[in-house]
């Protein structure tokens, strides 16, 4: 079991509650999807894996999250370090404003990384396990911004591999995408899984029924269900479930 | 059968009638007008200033001694001073300034934040006069004791005023720049696992280098045209500054020249063509900073806009 999560709570503020006592167990090498209508609070369990609500103002979390049996939900974790093993890729590609190679080795520079060598292969194999290798391998020098959206959004996922996180986390990776460059980007999920946990909030139910090994039914901030995606998508507990997967609501 | 007419017959304009008319008359008149004065000043810079070279020998002109009683005419040290208090002003002005908008925009908390923003741009509105005054009787003895220069009106003292006037719009200027970066750029580079320093740094500052590099020339921009602060703290002595030993001796710049010496002046005199050609070189130096600010500008907008077709 790589993530445990016991009894997740997240309120901010202002009183509004977006995760309710959520445990989760999230087990290595799977692809686990969080799913379930806007608001149900699956990006803010995402975020709260590697940390990024603590960029929001006035969030409280209670519970704890063991990441291979260590909390780093509570106060005194180097977030830092935690973002290094916990990588994480946005629903916008945000590329940043310079070349496709200096994107890639960017995060490794900031690590302490500088032997060239290193660097040159952290490019190649980052880029050929995001599925991106081919068709930019001539123009690494090229604006990371002159990509197309699809590729951008691979780019994106290949900088995150290439700093060997533990967990890549993905937030709506194919929502802007097109069904051809959303399919590159599936194929190479299952691709990485052999060496990472993923944890995605996938945009569409199609998407979690497609590559969940483990899905997660999220509604309001509770967690209604979670299974092995082949009987959560077949045969689910929960009226809830049942009603949003049958495309009752949502 | 003839199709309904769509459009009137009548011109735009008289379909809108009169009014209409009148505003867009006075609107292209404003606007010409702006361009009718800038224009006129510049030629009338020219027709004031250009006969002194025929009075002076280029040569003088360019000479290091500016004593107009005596005719000497050399404008060097005057140019020399400008240059020096700028040069003093930015050096102060842009760490500060752009470490200050730093804070603002990304390290300080909110109430912290709304309360900083508007007092420092209130502090912008300062008249330089009192920035003088509060030099002449807090800064020039403090300059003259702690440093131990024979006085206290230096052109450093000038630079620090000066950079305390260019502060403001700088600090402004760049913490909107920092602000209009996206939020997805700071996420991205933190889940990356960069720290707040090495994204601020490494990621904010470069893709707002732009807005922040127009701060800067904003900033020199207000600090090479001031005038009555640095008359009142530089020691108006006309003397060449040579290395940057000159920063802790009293300068004249060519704005304090041109502000103390025209009332007194005999007018159509080669002394009072010489001031307008400082005028001349103020303006060339000025529209040499503009130029290349908005060059700055515009280059960096077309490479972005190459890259986002």
């Amino acid at each position: 079991m790589k993530i445990v999560i016991e009894h997740l709570s997240v309120q901010y503020d202002d009183g509004t509650e977006s995760l309710r006592d959520i445990s989760l167990t999230i087990p290595a090498n799977q692809i686990t999807a969080l799913f379930g209508p806007a608001g149900g609070g699956k990006s803010t369990l995402l975020r709260a894996l590697n940390r990024l609500n603590d960029l929001v103002d006035g969030v409280r979390v209670t519970g704890r999250i063991l990441l291979d049996g260590e909390d780093i939900a509570g106060p005194g974790v180097n977030v830092t370090a935690l973002r290094r093993r916990v990588g994480m890729v946005f629903a916008q590609p945000v590329p940043l404003p310079m070349s496709i190679r200096q994107n890639i080795t960017y995060g490794l520079e900031l690590a302490g990384v500088r032997e060239r060598a290193k660097l040159t292969a952290a490019v190649e194999k980052s880029l050929r396990a995001a599925a991106l290798w081919d068709e930019v391998q001539d123009r690494l020098e090229a604006p990371a911004t002159a990509l197309s959206g699809g590729q951008q959004q691979r780019l994106c996922l290949a900088r995150v591999l290439a700093l060997e996180p533990e967990v890549v986390l993905l937030d709506e990776p194919t929502s802007g995408l097109d069904p051809i460059s959303t399919a590159k980007v599936e194929t190479s999920l299952q691709a990485i899984k052999r060496d990472y946990t993923v944890v995605i909030v996938p945009h569409s139910v199609q998407q979690a029924a497609r590559i969940a090994d483990l899905a997660a039914f999220f509604l309001q901030g509770e967690l209604v269900e979670a299974g092995p995606g082949q009987q959560l998508f077949l045969t689910p507990k929960d009226q809830r479930t049942n009603d949003y997967i049958t495309g009752r609501f949502g | 059968m003839t199709p309904p007419a769509l459009l009137p017959d009548k011109p735009p304009a008289a379909r809108a009638g009169w009014p209409e008319l009148i505003i867009e008359a006075l609107i292209r008149a404003a606007g010409y007008s702006a361009i009718l004065f800038v224009i006129l000043i510049v030629l009338f810079l020219l027709r004031e200033g250009l006969p002194a070279l025929g009075e002076v020998a280029p040569a003088d002109l360019l000479g290091a001694r500016w004593y107009p009683i005596e005719d000497y005419f050399g404008l060097l040290p005057l140019i020399g001073g400008s240059l020096i208090v700028t040069l003093g002003a930015v050096l102060i002005a842009v760490p500060f300034g752009l470490g200050t908008a730093i804070f603002i925009a990304e390290v300080a908390p909110r109430w912290l934040r709304e309360f900083l923003k508007p007092l420092i741009e209130v502090l912008a509105g300062l008249p330089s006069v009192v920035l003088g005054f509060m030099g002449m009787l807090v800064l020039t003895p403090l300059v003259r004791e702690t440093l131990g220069t024979p006085t206290g009106l230096t052109a450093f003292t000038g630079s620090v005023l000066l950079a305390g006037m260019a502060l403001p719009t700088l600090v402004s200027v760049a913490e909107d720049a920092l602000d209009s970066v996206p939020r997805s750029y700071r996420n991205a580079a933190l889940a990356l696992g960069a720290t707040p320093w090495q994204t601020i740094w490494r990621v904010t500052v470069p893709a707002a280098r732009t807005g922040v590099l127009t701060a800067v020339m904003l900033g020199i921009g207000r600090a090479i045209g001031e005038t009555m602060t640095v008359m009142m703290v530089t020691g108006n002595a006309a003397r060449l500054p040579t290395g940057l030993g000159a920063l802790f001796l009293p300068v004249r710049t060519l704005t304090a020249t041109i502000a103390a010496e025209m009332g007194e002046v005999a007018n159509g005199s080669v002394h009072y063509h010489v001031l307008f050609t400082i005028g001349i070189v103020l303006f060339l130096i000025s529209f040499a900073v503009n130029l290349t600010a908005s060059a700055v500008v515009f280059q960096q907008k077309k490479r972005s806009e190459r890259l986002l077709s």
